[in-house]
């Protein structure tokens, strides 16, 4: 169940409402008046990247790199082909935003991403899927048909002259193929495994051309920052943190869900409108920003607003904005086994420190839980971790690290108690 | 190998990148090749992919055949080994573990009385654990044959579930 405040992506949008997807319904919400403007006036290249660098857009998909910032390194005088690419690849533990910006509102992705082509120069793009998403994937190659037929996409958009041309693909089973070098691997019908960098993509991206990657919901922003203006966006959250941020809620809450808010909401209005604690039971600690953003404990957390400066400070991440939820029931070293499980399953293989690392973290983690820990076992996890961090060629084991480090810092007592005693301390209940 | 259904289908996909880039095509080309052999093979063995399946498509694509096959096994979804008529995953990563994943599974491989990996002895269901399917917010969340997703399965929406694959 999808549930929203208000903002700028879901502003509008009836999730009951089955059509709610499709381009009439869109228009009727005001869809697709910036991409006329934009053609219609023949809006400057540079105008629309400098409307997109005023709004404080920041990358939604993890990094939180400023948008319009992005758009501007593309070499748009570069000869030949260039592409623009979506990342739907949403398989960050926590994370199912962009899933619902499919369903509910995919043209406000395509119009964004034909906005994107437009400033950029380039004529093609390309969305790349969650594969476990499939009729997600089904659904918005049935919106890019809307939009074709419409003339919105395809050549000589609303008899502009303007061509542009956007495809749907689809992943298969790799949360490595959401890191923007290995989707571009994979696009090009490969492993997915990442890229060196430099070259980054705006120089040498798909197929070796210049190429720009933003996540959806990045992109789907940016039809309201052309309509509306720049400084209307920005004011919808905080300085140096512009907009509405969905933030997907899981875990222990009453009504789990997507909830699109200004940023610089306030940790604790996010967790009411998620319906409070379920079973009125207490909280214990949250991960911010997906599996990968260092855990914070209930403390830290009651005190955080919901924007990239507040909880950076506070020690974690916004991340992709997946808001994970656990309760006092939950035993630490068994949430972070599932977690430390997930990353050595994920691992591409292709570095050494993380294919290995990877396996040590949940190995050991595991031998803890099971009773099985041994003294130094803190300390071993401490030094598998420094010799994974920042030496491979992606985050992965940075991301891998990161929830290790953080749940054996704040909860360090529960790993402690496990090794000496051989059983946990805190009775664990999933659910 | 394929039917020209499947064929065309391949062919629409092909159509969506350059001319001199079809092996961009080979992750939709693999899908819709194991979708055929799901729907139409008759036991676990002809349900999956194979290299003979993924050597034909290579060459539809006018790839090396390894190139194909390295795809269909990096990513997890191609089944490369036999499996059920019904392939159920459940996702039992953190987020949905906290809300009935691990349950939904333990309730999965009990009813279906086989541990997770396995196939039932009648060919009929396989029971995989996920990874995180983009969908936290729903769990329990199981996929059924890769692409139908299930939301909110309480043990009386599995066995509502597993009534209607009958």
């Amino acid at each position: 169940m999808a549930i929203f405040k208000s903002g700028v992506i879901f502003e509008g949008v009836d999730t009951q409402d089955e059509n709610a997807w499709r381009l009439a319904a869109y228009e009727a919400r005001g869809g697709y008046v910036a991409l006329r403007k934009i053609l219609a006036a023949q809006m400057p290249q540079d105008e629309v990247i400098a409307e997109v660098k005023n709004s404080g857009l920041r990358g939604r998909g993890g990094a939180g790199f400023p948008t319009g910032l992005k758009w501007s390194f593309m070499p748009r005088s570069f000869p030949g082909d260039k592409y623009v690419v979506c990342n739907t690849d949403e398989g960050e533990p926590g994370t199912f935003k962009d899933r619902d910006i499919l369903r509910y509102n995919p043209h406000a992705l395509i119009e964004g991403m034909i906005i994107a082509g437009y400033a950029m120069g380039t004529r093609a793009g390309y969305n790349y899927i969650h594969g476990e998403i499939f009729e997600a994937y089904e659904q918005f190659e049935a919106a890019l048909d809307e939009a074709r037929a419409a003339g919105l996409l395809g050549q000589n958009i609303l008899g502009t002259g303007f061509n542009f041309e956007l495809y749907a693909a689809h992943g298969y089973g790799a949360y490595i193929c959401g890191e923007e070098t290995a989707l571009l691997e994979s696009l090009e019908g490969k492993k997915g495994q990442p890229r060196f960098k430099p070259p980054f993509p705006a120089s040498y991206g798909l197929y070796g051309k210049p190429t720009t990657i933003n996540n959806t919901e990045s992109f789907a922003s940016v039809p309201f920052i052309i309509k509306d203006g720049a400084q209307k966006f920005l004011e919808a959250g905080k300085p140096n943190n512009g907009g509405t941020k969905l933030f997907s809620v899981s875990g222990h809450v009453n009504r789990p869900g997507n909830y699109e808010v200004p940023l610089g909401t306030p940790f604790t209005e996010l967790l009411e409108m998620a319906g409070g604690m379920r079973d009125g039971k207490k909280l214990k600690a949250v991960i911010p920003g997906g599996s990968s953003a260092p855990v914070l404990p209930a403390e830290i957390m009651l005190g955080v607003t919901m924007d990239y400066d507040s909880i950076s400070k506070a020690g974690s991440m916004l991340g992709s904005g997946a808001v994970i939820v656990m309760n006092e029931d939950v035993c630490m070293v068994r949430a972070l086994e599932r977690l430390a499980y997930f990353y050595h399953e994920e691992s591409c293989g292709q570095c050494t420190p993380c294919r290995e690392g990877t396996g040590w973290l949940y190995r050991i983690i595991h031998r803890i839980l099971n009773g099985e820990g041994r003294p130094g076992d803190l300390e071993l996890l401490d030094s598998v971790g420094n010799n994974m961090a920042g030496r491979t060629i992606c985050a992965l084991a940075d991301a891998a690290v990161f929830p290790v480090r953080s749940f054996t810092k704040h909860f360090r007592h529960e790993f402690e108690y496990l090794i000496e005693h051989g059983k946990p301390l805190v009775d664990h209940k999933w659910c | 190998m394929l039917s020209a259904e499947s064929l065309a289908s391949i062919d629409r996909e092909v159509a969506k990148y350059p001319a001199d880039q079809k092996r961009s095509a080979v992750m939709a080309a693999l899908r819709i090749a194991l979708t055929e052999r799901r729907e139409q093979g008759q036991t676990p063995e002809a349900r999956c992919l194979t290299p003979e399946v993924i050597e034909y498509v290579a060459n539809y694509l006018e790839i090396a055949p390894v190139a194909a096959y390295e795809v269909a096994t990096f990513y997890n979804m191609y089944d490369m080994k036999p499996v059920g008529k019904y392939k159920i995953t459940v996702c039992t990563n953190l987020p949905c573990a906290l809300s009935g994943g691990v349950s939904a599974a333990k309730y999965l491989s009990e009813k279906l009385g086989i541990a997770i990996g396995e196939t039932t002895a009648d060919g009929k269901y396989t029971l995989l654990e996920g990874e995180c399917m983009g969908a936290c917010g729903d769990a329990p969340v199981l996929l059924v044959n890769n692409h139908k997703m299930c939301s909110h399965m309480s043990p009386a929406a599995i066995d509502q579930k597993l009534a209607e694959l009958e």
